[in-house]
């Protein structure tokens, strides 16, 4: 730290923060990973129960979801461009509408897990009880990998928030952007998740 | 490092990769509507796979970044894909 007041020298290292925001990912990934692990040593011991229990879900609902995050994901990857060309009203606006497409997500994830709530189908539930091995374990993972992925969603709703104050404030500017690029990676995470479990929880049957 | 000027993605680049990104969805819906066993399953994990690609390289911008933060980037892939092969192993030999 330097005493000279009017030689104002912060000391700031954008590749550390980077770095640390990476490796923090890669405790996401294999954590997810541990999850998709766990589906696919199931799905290959009740490969009939996973099949017919992956037919419940909506694949509209989940294209919707899937198509709103790849669209969020790159509204983020535009608010990081045009903050580094200094163009801050674009990079605000694109932050509002990921905030603004993660909502919707989440409405979306409440009428799915709604309408299954409504059918007796959640964690612990008499119904859940009385089901397969197989059908009980698929929902099981269903609502705890979709849960997890949700709650990152809310995070990263937050970091993204933060990251816009910044820039109002003028904390986030074209030459000292991390906060908004660490936050942005943490989005892209979410979506790169959604990548795998889109296909493995809706689609594979 | 922080000599050097961060490589800025321009908008074109992120529109078309997100215009890829949602053609590939729409091809995975294709495949796996139609049912052709193990062969839509691995259909379906290399397209996730491709995609994963695309965001890690240019959303995620590891095109750009230092080899260092890549080979880690690889090497979590690399893990990962271990801890599946060596536990299914482990599986299919358990009597």
């Amino acid at each position: 730290m330097s005493n000279h007041e009017n030689h104002t020298h912060v000391h700031r290292d954008d590749e550390a923060q980077k770095l640390g925001m990476w490796l923090f990912i890669f405790t996401e990934l294999l954590l997810f990973g541990g999850l998709f692990l766990v589906y696919s040593i199931f799905r290959a011991q009740y490969p009939e129960n996973f099949h017919e229990s992956s037919l419940e879900l909506s694949v509209t609902l989940g294209v919707i979801n899937t198509v709103i995050l790849l669209v969020s994901s790159m509204s983020v990857a535009i608010a990081l461009t045009a903050v580094q060309k200094s163009n801050y009203k674009l990079a605000k606006l694109m932050l509002l509408l990921t905030v603004a497409l993660a909502l919707a997500f989440m409405v979306n994830k409440y009428f799915e897990w709604g309408a299954k709530f409504h059918h007796g189908l959640y964690p612990g539930s008499e119904l859940m009880q009385l089901l397969d091995r197989g059908h009980h374990l698929y929902f099981s993972l269903y609502f705890f990998m979709t849960g997890l992925h949700a709650l990152h969603i809310i995070i990263g709703v937050i970091l993204l928030l933060i990251s816009y104050v910044k820039i109002n404030k003028g904390k986030v500017v074209s030459d000292n952007f991390m906060h908004l690029e660490n936050a942005a990676l943490y989005w892209h995470l979410v979506d790169l998740i959604w990548i795998f479990l889109f296909p493995l929880l809706y689609l594979i049957s | 490092m922080s000599e050097h000027t961060p490589h800025i993605t321009p908008y074109r680049t992120l529109g078309i990769i997100l215009l890829i990104l949602l053609s590939l969805t729409f091809v995975t819906i294709e495949i796996t509507s139609i049912h052709l066993g193990a062969f839509t399953v691995t259909a379906a994990l290399l397209i996730a796979g491709f995609k994963g690609y695309l965001v890690l390289a240019y959303f995620m911008h590891l095109k750009h970044e230092s080899t260092l933060l890549r080979v880690l980037v690889a090497l979590v892939f690399v893990l990962f894909a271990l801890i599946v092969v060596i536990t299914f192993i482990d599986y299919a030999f358990r009597s």
